[in-house]
């Protein structure tokens, strides 16, 4: 059962070679033997998920099943689910067990999958290493000395190791993508507005967007068709029409026009990373893929102007952690001003309080429009070029990361180097545009991915050009256990 | 821009976040990274740019004034570190 792709799994169960409780007895089994190497998961309810596995053969036996029934996905921490404790990383909400569900988690119960547990984020998802997490480091399983990078390093670290045979995860300035890239793996970022924030605890708002981690473009085709749905209950979920994500991965991709921004292919861009590069240029120009020079002139101010608009928002949104509605609160204080300042002292890790100050600071009097409104004026810059781009290619390539997973520790004491691992994923944040990272290659036997950057609700085009990519490579297959 | 002391301490008023006398010089140091980090965006001339503050061009969804959901009033008092039966308990503020 291990390694089997979710359309494999899916004809494992119809065929009834295997019930869903079976399946997912297999995976507890896996993350019994693997967690505590790996720590990807922060909590793992046997007794909840297999209810959810037996509901599920019975929905099987009905003959009432879709794509993904009875098959055990690993959900980020980050989605509320109900009576299952929901911590976003944080000891801010160590005690948090959600009343209610996530409209993610939600449409995943709908569709009979079965919750497989909650993985290992950075706390608040603020963070590139999953260094930041109140539950411990999560370790990369191509190489445990090695960092699976962040925010969902617990969901990429779940999948790589066969713990899960995918994940869900989220992405404000690459939390999906960047993970994805250093774990060997599939993580697509969807345009912002295709998958409801409902539940999903709110770190920066205008740029926050779930996705999932997967072993392929075809599985991650599968997850978004369950994922994607409108949601009055979020005020920015969009109405839009769902392709059949699956359908179109087989469109010809023969003479359509790929951009490569010259601002990412300069000088700067890692050499190791430019011949993998190359070589997928490659192998997209033997299927008739034309390739184009573009310019995303501003793209080298999206980390200042992230750094002023993320914590901005999460400055905002995590001014509800007061330890007076739920959550963490301070044992010691002499009256409500002691209460909240060391509630939040200490239920709060060092980066997201650092990432609060911040925030604090460029929304403060006198900062407002020297930082918070330039970053949002050059924000509308960074994400004009993009729309000029898109005038005269279908997709832009670009790198998913500067490199391949960094060593435990290395980036700890220096958060401005530990934020330049976003360098080529958070333009499309805040632009709100989908993009996808996919397995390229190894340098000394770790992963690297690329990217694919669509234009907005255009998911099937980055799925079916990363599926056709995957027909001709075997990146994806890759499993740690290969690697010497 | 460099830091004060007494920003820092201003700054932790209004985050309500207490930081510890001993660990000022630290937090200090590593917000002036940042600041130098994010300074950078000041030589682009933005004169004119409309602001965007959200990536898509849509308008806030209105929806008929009804209740839509059950009273959970009792699941959400019970998550409070400290409530009765009516309110969440918070150190008194008024004498």
């Amino acid at each position: 059962m291990k390694n089997l792709s979710l359309k494999e799994l899916n004809l494992g169960l119809s065929n009834k070679k295997f019930s869903s409780e079976e399946l997912t007895k297999f995976f507890l089994n896996e993350i019994k033997t693997s967690n505590p190497k790996i720590n990807a998961f922060i909590t793992v309810d046997e007794e909840k998920s297999l209810q959810q596995a037996r509901d599920a053969d019975k929905r099987i036996s009905q003959d009432n099943m879709n794509e993904l029934t009875g098959i055990p996905i690993a959900q980020k921490d980050i989605f509320c689910a109900k009576g299952w404790k929901t911590t976003c990383g944080s000891k801010m909400l160590d005690n948090f067990y959600s009343p209610y569900d996530s409209k993610v988690i939600e449409l995943f119960n709908q569709s009979g999958a079965v919750n497989l547990g909650k993985t290992n984020m950075d706390e608040f998802a603020m963070g590139s290493s999953n260094e930041t997490s109140y539950y411990g480091q999560v370790r990369n399983p191509w190489n445990l000395d090695f960092v699976p990078g962040g925010s969902s390093g617990g969901s990429a670290a779940a999948v790589a190791s066969g713990m899960a045979p995918a994940a869900t995860a989220t992405d404000t300035g690459g939390s999906i993508r960047q993970p994805a890239s250093l774990c060997g793996l599939t993580g697509l970022k969807p345009t912002y507005g295709l998958v409801s924030r409902f539940g999903m605890i709110a770190f920066a708002s205008s740029l926050d967007q779930a996705g999932p981690i997967t072993k392929s473009a075809e599985d991650c085709a599968l997850m978004l068709k369950v994922m994607a749905a409108h949601d009055e209950r979020d005020s920015t979920s969009v109405d839009h029409n769902i392709p059949d994500y699956l359908k179109n991965l087989d469109n010809p991709i023969k003479g359509k026009t790929i951009g490569l921004p010259k601002e990412f292919f300069n000088d700067d861009l890692n050499q190791e990373v430019k011949v993998i590069l190359e070589q997928v240029i490659n192998s997209y120009q033997k299927m008739g893929v034309n390739f184009k020079e573009i310019s995303l002139s501003n793209s080298h101010l999206s980390i200042p102007v992230y750094y002023v608009i993320a914590p901005a928002e999460a400055s905002s949104n995590l001014s509800r952690y007061d330890g007076v509605k739920f959550g963490y609160r301070a044992k010691e204080f002499k009256d409500l001003e002691e209460m909240y300042l060391k509630t939040r002292e200490q239920g709060f890790g060092e980066e997201v309080k650092r990432r609060i100050l911040i925030g604090t600071y460029v929304l403060s009097a006198g900062y407002y429009d020297a930082y918070y409104l330039k970053a949002q004026k050059i924000r509308r810059l960074i994400a004009d070029d993009f729309k000029n781009a898109f005038n005269v290619c279908d997709l832009i390539l670009a790198p998913s990361c500067p490199s391949t997973a960094f060593k435990i520790g290395d980036k700890t004491e220096d958060p401005v180097s530990m934020y330049m691992q976003d360098m080529y994923t958070i333009s499309t944040n805040l632009a709100g545009l989908p993009a996808i990272s996919s397995p390229a290659g190894f340098i000394n036997k770790m992963p690297v991915g690329f990217q694919l950057i669509g234009n907005y609700f255009d998911e099937a085009t980055i799925l079916n050009f990363t599926h056709q990519y995957q027909q001709i490579t075997d990146w994806h297959q890759k499993n740690p256990e290969d690697v010497e | 821009m460099a830091l004060t002391d007494k920003e820092i301490k201003k700054l932790s008023h209004l985050a309500k976040i207490n930081i510890d006398s001993k660990d000022e010089e630290v937090v200090l140091s590593k917000l002036e990274g940042i600041i130098k980090l994010i300074d950078s965006m000041q030589k682009v001339n933005t004169d004119g740019i409309q602001p965007m503050s959200h990536a898509l061009d849509i308008t806030q969804p209105l929806r008929v004034d009804m209740v839509t959901e059950e009273n959970q009033k009792n699941d959400f008092l019970k998550l409070g570190p400290e409530s009765n039966e009516n309110y969440f308990i918070v150190p008194r503020v008024v004498e």
